[in-house]
Parts: C-alpha cells; sequence; structure tokens
C-alpha cells in the first residue's frame, strides 16, 4: 500500500515536471464537472455554420433563442420569445423577455437576433445553414444563387424597439415559429462582430454553460454560468467534451471509469453493453430516419410504371431480421417517412406505409415483374464506406432481397471511398441505383421530415423526387393555420410517398448511451443528444 | 564532413517538391472536400461556390499547387476546414507525435538492446530460445489486436493505467502507447543485436581484450557493444520517421491528438492543406533521421569517413 503510494507520487511528480497534471483520482476531473466523449465538429463552432450533431451539441449548452424544444417531448417552447404573434401566418411580431443577457454581460436584445440571422444569411459569410433563412423576405438578395449579393440585411427583419422586431416571410408558413428552436437561429453577442477569430477561440453564449478553455480538436472545457436567468440552469459544475476519434475507445474508457458518459455506443459493444452497463445504457427513439434512396432521374428507375418495382424491392426487405441481427435492437422497422419522435399529435403515423413496408417475398417478386423487373436484372447499393459501419447492413439488405427474389446476384453493395465522394456523387446525379440516405431532423416538425427531401428541388432531395400532387400538398399543409390540419394535410402527402415510393424507409434510428456510476438524471433528447444540463453527479 | 552535409540537405530539396506534389496529387483525386461540409443535404450552390473560391479550388490542380507551394514559403501552410491554420495544428500535434515517438524509442533501445544482449551472448540456451520464440510472437501480431488487447488488459481489466491519455499528454500515461508502438520495432531490434553479437563475440579484437585481461563488462559494452550496434543504429534511424506516421494506429486506439490524429481528419474530411502539410513536415523528419543515422556511422566506427 504504502509502496504503490510512493510509487504513485513519484510517477506524479516526474510527470508534474513536463506538464501540470491532477494527481488526484477520480480520471482527473474536477469535483462536479461531468466528461462525455465529443466529435471533432466539422466546422468553426458559429450557430448558422453548424450543421451536425457534434457541434450542434456544444450550441444547446452555450446558447438558448427564442425557442427550445422540450428535451422530452420535443414541443418547441418559449425561452427568450415572450409571444411570437400572427394573423395571417406571413408576417410576425416577436416580443421578448425581459432579464436575458449573454454571459460576457452583455443584453440579449432584438438586434442580437436581427443582426446573427442577417451575419447567417448574407452569402459572403459562407454560412451553412444560410438557407435556414429562405423564408425570410429579402433573402434573394442578400443571398443570391450566382453573382454578389446587392444588400448586407434581410428586407423581411426590422427591430422596432430593445424588446421587440418584425418578421416578413416570402409565403405562409404557419409552423415557421416553430423552426425558431433550431441552432441557426440563436442570439449572438456584438463581441462576435468586434472579435470574430477571438470569438471563435472561445464563444460566449446566454445559455447554461460559459466555455472556460477550448483546445481545438481534443477538449472543450465548460462550466456552469452562475448568473444564467433560465428556468432550466445547469445540476452538474460543468461538462467536459473529450473528442475521440474511435468510439470504441470512448467505451473502453468508460469502463475503466475514466469518462463519466457515451452517446454513441459503438456496433460491436452492443452483444455485452447491457452486461457491462445494466441500466446504465440508454437505447431510445430519435428523430433519425434511414432510407433508400431512388436516382428518381434515371430512366431505368424513375420512369412510368417503375413505382411497381420500388414498391416491391420494399417488401423484399426483412427489415425485422436486419434490425433484430446487425442492430441488436437500436433501430426500429420503419412504416412511414416521419420518426417516432414526432408523436401521434407531431404526425407520425404508424403503418402509414401500408403492405409495401411489410415483408412479404411473393408479392415482391410479383410486382417486380409486373413493373418490368430489376434493371438489367441487376441493382447496386451505394453508400459510403469511411463511417458508420456501413457495410453490414447493406449486405444483409442486399442478401435479403437476393433471397427475396431467389437470385444469388439481383443486388449487391457498391462501397465508396469516403463521405464527400459519395456526396458528389450524389449532388452530380451519378447514381445509377438506389443509395443510403439517413435524415437527422432539424427540427421536430412532420414539415421537416417531408419537404426538405422531396419537394420539388428540396435541399435533400437527393433522388430529385418531383411530383406535382405532393407539391401542391405540402403547400397548403404550410399554409394551414391550425396545427392539427397541417398535419393531416401533411401525412396526405406522405401518402404520395407511399403510392409512389421515391425512397424505402427502412428503420427508426435509436439513440444510444451509456454512462458511469459517477453520474444521474441522464437522458436524450429527441435528437439523440444527451440532456447535459440536468446531469447530476452523485 | 561538412560539405557531405550540405550535399545531403541539398538533395533534400527535390525530395520535397516531389512529395509535396505528390501527396497533393492524391488528395486532389480524391475528389471535392466541399459537399461533405453540408452533411446529407445538398450544399447550397451559391455558398459552395463562395467557399470553393476562398479556398482556391476552383483553379486547375497545377495552379492550386503553385499557389500552396508559394503561401508555404510565406510559412502559411493553409487553413484546415474548422478555421484553424495548418500550422496551429503542427503546433498542437507534433509535440505530442514526438513525445510519444521518444517513449517509443527510449523503449525499444532499452528493452530491444539489453535483450538482444543476453541472448547473442548465451546463443543456442534457453533464454535465447525463448527471447526468440517471444519476439516471433511479438513481430506476428498487428498493432491494433496488441493496442487494443494490452488497453483492455491494462485499462479495463487490472485498472493499471488509464485506457486513454488525457489531453495534456502526461509522460506516465504514455507508456502504454508507447509500449505498444515500440512493440514490433522492439523486436526488430533485439533480434538485429542478437545476431550481431553472437558473431562479433567470437572477433579477433574480442579475443584481444579479454586476452588483455579487461574486464568482462567492459569488453561487452566498450568493444562488443559499440561494434555490433552499426546495423541496430541503421535500424532505429529509419524506424524514427516509420514511428511518427505509424503513430496513425496507436494514436487512435488511445485516443492521443497527434500527428495521426491530424492526419486521419485531414484524409477523412479531403483537406489537402492539412494532409500535404503534415506528410511534408514527416518527409522532412525522415530525411534528417536519415541524415543523423549517417553521420553516427562515423562516431560508432572511425574506419567510416566521409569527404
Amino acid at each position: 500500500m504504502r509502496g504503490a503510494t510512493l510509487a504513485k507520487w513519484a510517477l506524479c511528480a516526474a510527470a508534474t515536471g513536463l506538464t501540470a497534471t491532477a494527481c488526484g483520482g477520480g480520471g482527473g476531473a474536477s469535483a462536479g464537472v461531468v466528461s462525455a466523449s465529443w466529435g471533432d465538429p466539422q466546422n468553426p463552432l458559429e450557430p448558422a455554420n453548424t450543421n451536425e450533431v457534434q457541434g450542434g451539441k456544444v450550441l444547446e449548452m452555450l446558447f438558448r433563442g427564442l425557442k427550445r424544444y422540450n428535451p422530452k417531448t420535443g414541443a418547441a417552447e418559449n425561452v427568450i420569445a415572450d409571444r411570437i404573434e400572427t394573423k395571417d401566418s406571413q408576417h410576425f411580431t416577436v416580443t421578448l423577455k425581459d432579464g436575458w443577457t449573454f454571459s460576457n454581460g452583455e443584453k440579449v436584445t432584438a438586434r442580437s437576433f436581427v443582426d446573427a440571422w442577417n451575419y447567417g444569411a448574407l452569402l459572403t459569410n459562407e454560412q451553412k445553414n444560410a438557407p435556414f433563412f429562405q423564408y425570410i423576405d429579402g433573402f434573394a438578395k442578400v443571398h443570391p444563387t450566382t453573382g454578389t449579393p446587392t444588400a448586407k440585411t434581410l428586407s423581411g427583419l426590422v427591430v422596432k424597439d430593445d424588446k421587440t422586431f418584425t418578421v416578413t416571410l416570402n409565403q405562409k408558413f404557419s409552423s415557421w415559429p416553430d423552426t425558431l428552436g433550431y441552432s441557426a437561429f440563436m442570439p449572438l453577442p456584438q463581441a462576435f462582430y468586434k472579435d470574430h477569430s477571438g470569438w471563435l477561440r472561445k464563444p460566449v453564449g446566454n445559455g447554461p454553460y460559459r466555455v472556460d478553455s477550448y483546445e481545438k480538436g481534443s477538449v472543450l472545457r465548460m462550466r456552469k454560468w452562475g448568473k444564467y436567468p433560465g428556468s432550466d440552469p445547469a445540476r452538474n459544475a460543468g461538462i467536459d467534451l473529450r473528442v475521440y476519434t474511435d468510439n470504441n475507445t470512448a467505451y473502453t474508457d468508460l469502463q475503466a471509469g475514466n469518462l463519466d458518459l457515451v452517446d454513441d455506443v459503438p456496433a460491436s459493444q452492443l452483444k455485452s453493453v447491457t452486461s457491462d452497463l445494466g441500466n446504465r445504457y440508454i437505447n431510445q427513439p430519435a428523430g433519425i430516419i434511414q432510407t433508400l434512396t431512388f436516382p428518381m432521374y434515371d430512366k431505368a428507375w424513375g420512369g412510368p410504371g417503375k413505382e411497381k418495382v420500388r414498391r416491391g424491392l420494399s417488401m423484399a426487405i426483412d427489415r425485422d431480421q436486419i434490425t433484430r441481427e446487425i442492430f441488436r435492437r437500436t433501430r426500429t422497422p420503419a412504416t412511414d417517412w416521419t420518426s417516432p419522435v414526432l408523436g401521434a399529435d407531431g404526425g407520425y403515423k404508424a403503418g402509414l406505409c401500408g403492405e409495401a413496408c411489410v415483408f412479404n417475398p411473393g408479392r415482391a417478386r410479383q410486382l417486380i415483374k409486373q413493373g418490368g423487373g430489376l434493371p438489367g436484372g441487376h441493382m447496386t447499393l451505394t453508400y459510403n464506406a469511411d463511417t458508420g459501419s456501413h457495410k453490414d447492413w447493406i449486405d444483409a439488405l442486399c442478401n435479403s432481397i437476393n433471397t427475396s427474389l431467389g437470385s444469388d446476384n439481383a443486388c449487391t453493395g457498391a462501397p465508396v471511398g469516403t463521405f464527400g465522394d459519395f456526396r458528389n456523387k450524389i449532388a452530380a446525379k451519378r447514381m445509377s441505383g438506389p443509395f443510403r440516405a439517413g435524415w437527422q431532423m432539424d427540427y421536430p416538425l412532420i414539415q421537416n421530415f417531408l419537404q426538405p427531401l422531396y419537394y420539388t428541388n428540396g435541399s435533400a432531395n437527393d433522388g430529385k423526387f418531383s411530383n406535382h400532387g405532393f407539391d401542391t400538398l405540402v403547400d397548403k399543409a404550410n399554409a394551414e393555420t391550425d396545427t392539427g390540419q397541417a398535419v393531416a394535410t401533411f401525412q396526405d402527402a406522405e401518402k404520395v410517398l407511399a403510392a409512389q415510393m421515391p425512397s424505402i424507409p427502412l428503420w427508426y434510428q435509436n439513440g444510444s448511451g451509456g454512462y458511469s456510476e459517477r453520474i444521474s438524471n441522464v437522458s436524450l433528447n429527441p435528437f439523440s443528444v444527451p440532456v447535459y444540463n440536468e446531469i447530476k453527479v452523485n | 564532413m561538412g560539405r557531405y552535409v550540405i550535399r545531403r540537405l541539398l538533395q533534400m530539396i527535390p525530395v520535397f517538391i516531389g512529395s509535396t506534389f505528390l501527396i497533393f496529387f492524391m488528395v486532389y483525386a480524391l475528389g471535392d472536400p466541399v459537399a461533405a461540409m453540408f452533411g446529407e443535404r445538398a450544399p447550397d450552390p451559391a455558398t459552395a461556390a463562395q467557399i470553393r473560391r476562398e479556398l482556391y479550388l476552383d483553379a486547375p490542380l497545377w495552379k492550386q499547387y503553385l499557389h500552396y507551394m508559394g503561401q508555404i514559403f510565406q510559412g502559411n501552410f493553409g487553413t484546415a476546414f474548422n478555421g484553424q491554420s495548418v500550422t496551429e495544428l503542427m503546433a498542437s500535434a507534433f509535440p505530442v507525435t514526438l513525445r510519444l515517438t521518444v517513449v517509443a524509442i527510449v523503449i525499444e533501445m532499452v528493452v530491444g538492446i539489453v535483450l538482444g544482449v543476453f541472448s547473442g551472448l548465451r546463443r543456442g540456451r534457453g533464454i535465447d530460445t525463448s527471447v526468440l520464440v517471444l519476439t516471433l510472437v511479438v513481430v506476428s501480431i498487428p498493432t491494433f489486436v496488441s493496442g487494443y488487447l494490452l488497453q483492455f488488459l491494462f485499462g479495463v481489466q487490472w485498472g493499471w493505467a488509464a485506457p486513454s491519455v488525457s489531453p495534456e499528454v502526461p509522460l506516465n500515461e504514455l507508456l502504454l502507447p508507447g509500449l505498444v508502438l515500440a512493440l514490433v520495432s522492439l523486436a526488430y531490434v533485439t533480434r538485429l543485436t542478437r545476431t550481431s553479437i553472437a558473431e562479433n563475440v567470437r572477433a579477433d579484437y574480442v579475443r584481444t581484450a579479454v586476452a588483455k585481461g579487461l574486464p568482462r563488462r567492459r569488453v561487452i559494452t566498450r568493444h562488443l557493444l559499440r561494434n555490433s550496434l552499426i546495423p541496430v543504429v541503421t535500424f532505429i534511424g529509419t524506424d524514427i520517421g516509420a514511428l511518427m506516421g505509424g503513430a496513425i494506429v496507436t494514436e487512435r486506439i488511445f485516443n492521443i491528438h497527434g500527428v495521426g490524429y491530424q492526419l486521419y481528419q485531414g484524409i477523412l474530411r479531403q483537406n489537402s492543406p492539412t494532409v500535404v502539410g503534415f506528410v511534408t513536415i514527416l518527409v522532412l523528419v525522415f530525411l534528417l533521421a536519415n541524415l543523423l543515422v549517417d553521420l553516427l556511422y562515423a562516431v560508432l566506427d572511425p574506419r567510416i569517413r566521409y569527404a
């Protein structure tokens, strides 16, 4: 015992000679601070420039916007907005609550929002979320499709006073206020514009946490902001987000007590995760759906009468078996094009896809034959091989199709080296067969599962599906002022998808996570991101 | 000697230019990186065009390369997509990997040479055979297997070491990853030393030294070892470069954010400035290590002279 302590002290002394390091126990974490796994965000941490989960989870801790999605129900609830009023679903008046400041002391005013949105929309700022501002009047001037901007600010945004601003949209969009919980719409302090690179090194927001230190690509340390005025302050002293290149290492660290929280249990560990972690393993639905998208621009797949082939293929897939064997129940077979996290009121409707999403090899063979068979008698499923271990399920899926169709080479997987190359091929419309697609919702609205993906020229409409009936129904649903009516109309539009099958719904993805005995009250929100501020340290 | 060094240094220039161009070309061949920045969403064409112009990606390859080289000579290695300059990335990554490499080299030299000397002096006996078998086993296990295995055993099962290295990269946490990184080379060093010692132990100068009545310790360290180390030094020299580049696997397993990590991210995100910048530095390290080895020959064996 004594020898061990001595050895430890000797080691610590040697180590501190090189760098300052904590030689206490508890895996090097400070008291009350939760350490969690993280992936390196792809873009600099700016609200309008963050379009993926890793950056998004940080913004959720550092910022509060007009609205926030309830971490349990997903409903958009007012945070800084006192009220957002409209008479015609096109002109909105936003009134802010009192008492909100940024962690550097600056007040949160109407300008904090209007300036931030103008910054995000302006083409020359190269913000990847700029299209989120496209519904605001004047977007075409600050963000033209070609050439240089002819205006610096959106004409649809007007500051009335410190607490009020008005928004004019270029079309009716009744659920627009519900989109405002998305991170692109967060307010920014003046410090952001005055010293941009300094701000990027140490972002300043108005959320329950403030940045203590940020070593890019390595660790982001956030500490509780004591003066946070919101109703959901941090229940821990802080969060250390540690970048892991390999989620296996994060999981090993969790097992060794070196890390408190992983929000992505690697597929290879799913077999033993319940015996490793017991009830400290979380596996719950998230707003993510995976599909196989067809290249509708290719006559062989999108021509008239080919919907029979597409529907037939959907019936040839044994979703239940694949989600059980490959994914160990971390996916749920899909029966519509949305996600269970929306709830019945939000637009999720189990079974909307009908018989087309039920495994039925006999009917599958029949339908495909009626539709003229597979183009050339053979198809490939394209996927990117660099991340997400897609190969396993793609092979299983092809196997399922081959068995159903009674042919050994009806379907094969076609890997593409990198995600970038994969996206390039899709953007260049160079897909000759169905390809994998995954959609993680931006906000929990049925609109977000349909419009970007299947509306003519939608921002994520990779298959280039275009259907007049579908577009009309979506427009009608957006203009609907009654939420229930809007949802019902969106579901009518979804029925067009069921008939046309431009993409095959495969399964809903669950969020998974695991945590150490050191912390409790851990849950995932509908975006499959841990609700960090609610975590308690035991 | 001086002229030799200058000639060697001048030879590095074409190697430098050639390797950067090759790497530039290969990363370029991976395709357009801008599409991936937008995730599952189709890139907004106007924003994408703006980014391409900013990053000089809309120019033909040779122009991009000239532009890049022009920047390099001003000390600017370009910018990674997360907004950090590549020089900043290097400043954070290279010291980390260097530290890991030093740990690995020290382990490799101390353990490898000691084991080699012991088995070389006792050729054909029990200890020699077991060392040979042991090194054979080590050589045949790939790094990622030994890495995950040792990480699990030491980190999780026995709790002797942290399974991953904390962001501050303290030296004591680098012992395990250093050992994993060193393992294969360690086996080679052992075998090289063993063979060399076994060969030289019967040389005339050793017999003379023994006959002079020198203590055994002095015979081994001053006479036998010094002459037997030449092939070992060659190996270790070239190994420095290999270890720095090869750390990509070890760094991933132990979550060390060094050169391997940055290279991996750079390739995954097709960021040519990161990849080209890092590989260029690695090439230089490799060349300098080789030069150092050649110069060390003369120190070890005065019969070797350079003009």
